[in-house]
């Protein structure tokens, strides 16, 4: 396999002592598309603000994260800024929120041309009519004319999608790129972004607290729990036949369209970060914890080539349903500390 | 046979009109037309997308904001109009959960206190009454007394939404309706609380309004289904047939759209274009400028729904007439 694009290396992150993010390794490499699942607080979306440093100062952050051999970390800030926007682009949840609400979509997608392309008068302004073709605005050379508000949240997030793009970038980092948008809208989104990396041959990091979306855009990915990858490996295998206890609970707890069927719910809350328990950090809430799971936490082990887990049981058999939760919930299960 | 908790007829509701500063202003119809029954005890879901009209029929139908047309009638009483005495004593039997659990709870008192303020409000029970009533309300959702004397933000998302559900069911209502309530909340959690509002449904014999932009959340709660599209319903039928085997050319693109783990990327209909402003209502079937199925009939002339023989009901000219599915 080639070089990985970037590598993030032992990567912690703490918020006023309370750890956020508690030693991720992942490599993304050219071309890929790589989804990062779990859920709020799972610390998916925090590695990588981490890794373009995009945290605020009261952030503790330590560990690598390697671009071309060069450390992001360890660079001085102007560096990072100019791969962020030029070698890795960015788009987040909510466009409206993270376009300027008081300046024209021209100005915008002109700024970061100016500023990672080195275009200016009239290139800018074939280029951004470009952009927008690309990313499917019809009547783009008007469209370069409006305000965000004058424009609807699917068109705004292709918009950004337009920026993020714009200074040609081999990694597009997107989090929660379609968690706003109607699930008409998100589906169009979805198929812009397939087609924009077939195109531009770019690698792709989503951010989704979805794994149906991750499922369908993705060829790999990595599951996070509590600061930690739990389970990593390519999409179909890992979604079919997870191996990690976690990963199968999600996949239980999601409805399905072909039957009413009680769902199986993840007993409990994840842990407040103050007070991590013991061992595997899933073991609270584990139906298949046993001792040994209160040890040392586990770390994440080869099961199957390409397959990682993070399981101190790993040689469980995840294809046999999980014991019915009661029907009733247990109040005690849930209580926060 | 009994009267449905709720029975919606041709209602209409619309927004804006009249003049401003800046001029004429556009009139929006959020609710266009919509007759529906809720039988008692039974879960019908809603089902739509971001100005389909869903959580404005969900506050039609609560008598929380009257029709301009058509009627709603609750236990086969006429709904009575905001305010009045006997709107209060009919909100008892009915009560609304809605999505933002934090944004409904008060961050000064403790959640005990707020479950038991619907009880202050309709003047039932001594205090003491109220507050032992409150801790059974939280019991049956899983929450314990000590967890009643936390604030809300003591509280993790999944409890919070618990303890709106306790409020809403402490003057012990015969129907819930509950606008995205587990939207905001993340899977694993989302699951305890479809679990636990599918349990009290059996429980108490719950008529429930359940309305969701998540076609699997309502698979798993709805005897029924209705899909809107722009203040219309496009398709109505038992959940199993709407979801499973949808009819409707915009129902079939939502389902398709839907994206699960396990599928392989398998055929999607992606829409082109965006759901029309409101305000525009494109003449004929709304749908017609996204639906991949349309021919002229469908630009000019709107669809009526209609049932076939087996209750599926559909509003399309595409979609085969009732008589040749029966023959």
């Amino acid at each position: 396999m080639a070089a990985p694009l970037v590598r993030i290396e032992g990567l912690t992150v703490a918020f006023d002592g309370a750890p956020a993010v508690r030693g991720v390794d992942l490599a993304v490499h050219p071309g890929e598309a790589v989804g990062i699942v779990g859920e709020s607080g799972s610390g998916k979306s925090v590695t990588w603000l981490a890794a373009l440093r995009l945290l605020p100062a009261k952030a503790a952050v330590a560990g690598r994260v390697l671009l071309d051999g060069r450390d992001l970390l360890a660079l001085p800030l102007p560096e990072v800024e100019a791969v962020r926007g030029g070698r890795i682009g960015m788009i987040f949840q909510d466009p409206a929120s993270a376009l300027n609400p008081v300046l024209r979509i021209r100005r915008q997608l002109g700024e970061v041309l100016a500023r990672h392309r080195g275009l200016s008068g009239a290139a800018i302004a074939a280029e951004a009519r470009r952009l927008l073709d690309l990313v499917g605005i019809p009547d783009a050379a008007r469209r370069l004319d409006s305000y965000p508000h004058e424009m609807s949240g699917g068109q705004n997030q292709r918009v950004m999608i337009a920026m993020a793009i714009a200074g040609q970038p081999d990694l597009l980092v997107a989090d929660e790129p379609t968690t706003a948008l109607d699930v008409t809208i998100q589906a169009q989104i979805l198929d812009l972004l397939a087609a924009l990396r077939r195109e531009l041959g770019m690698a792709l990091v989503l951010i989704s607290h979805d794994l149906g979306v991750v499922a369908e855009t993705c060829d790999r990915v990595a599951v996070m729990y509590a600061g930690r990858v739990v389970e990593m490996g390519p999409a179909e295998p890992l979604f079919d036949a997870p191996r990690h206890p976690y990963t199968r609970g999600l996949l239980d707890a999601l409805p399905t369209l072909d039957a009413a069927e009680r769902l199986v719910a993840i007993p409990g809350v994840v842990p407040d970060p103050r007070a991590m328990p013991p061992g595997c950090a899933f073991a609270p809430r584990c139906a298949h914890a046993a001792p040994v799971c209160l040890g040392a936490e586990p770390a994440l082990r080869a099961t199957l080539p390409g397959r990682w887990s993070a399981c101190a049981r790993p040689d469980l058999d995840l294809a046999a349903p999980p014991p019915r939760p009661p029907a009733t919930p247990a109040p005690a299960a849930e209580a926060v500390a | 046979m009994t009267a449905p908790a709720l029975d919606l007829r041709a209602v209409a509701r619309a927004y804006g009109g009249g003049r401003t500063l800046f001029g004429a202003r556009p009139v929006v119809r959020a609710v266009d037309g919509v007759t529906l029954a809720l039988p008692q005890g039974r879960t019908l879901g809603i089902v739509g997308e971001s100005g389909s009209g869903k959580s404005t029929l969900g506050r039609l139908a609560l008598g929380l904001e009257t029709p301009d047309a058509g009627h709603v009638t609750a236990f086969g009483a006429p709904m009575p109009a905001p305010g009045t005495p006997a709107w209060r004593a009919l909100r008892r039997r009915m009560q609304m959960v809605f999505q933002d659990p934090l944004g409904a709870l008060d961050r000064r008192i403790p959640v005990a206190d707020q479950v038991a303020e619907p009880l202050a409000i309709h003047g039932i029970g001594a205090p003491a009454e109220r507050r032992a009533r409150a801790l059974d309300a939280l019991a049956a959702v899983g929450l314990s007394a000590a967890q009643g004397g936390r604030y809300p933000h003591e509280l993790s998302g999944g409890q919070r939404q618990r303890v709106v559900i306790a409020r809403a069911l402490i003057t012990d209502p015969d129907v819930l309706v509950c606008d995205e309530p587990v939207s905001a909340l993340d899977v694993s959690i989302q699951a305890q609380v479809v679990n636990l509002l599918i349990d009290l449904k059996a429980a108490r014999g719950l008529a429930m309004v359940f309305i969701s932009h998540d076609l699997r959340v309502v698979r798993q709660i709805a005897d029924r289904v209705a899909v809107m599209y722009l203040g219309r319903i496009v398709e109505e039928g038992a959940a199993e047939a709407v979801l499973r085997d949808p009819r409707h050319p915009y129902t079939r693109a939502l389902v398709s759209a839907a994206p699960a783990p396990g599928r392989h990327r398998r055929e999607r209909v992606i829409l082109s274009g965006e759901p029309p402003n409101p305000a525009a209502r494109p003449a004929g079937c709304a749908f017609h400028p996204r639906c991949p199925v349309a021919v002229a009939r469908c630009r000019s002339e709107a669809p009526a729904l209609e049932p076939a023989p087996d209750g599926h009901a559909t509003a399309c000219h595409r979609v085969t007439p009732a008589a040749e599915r029966a023959a």
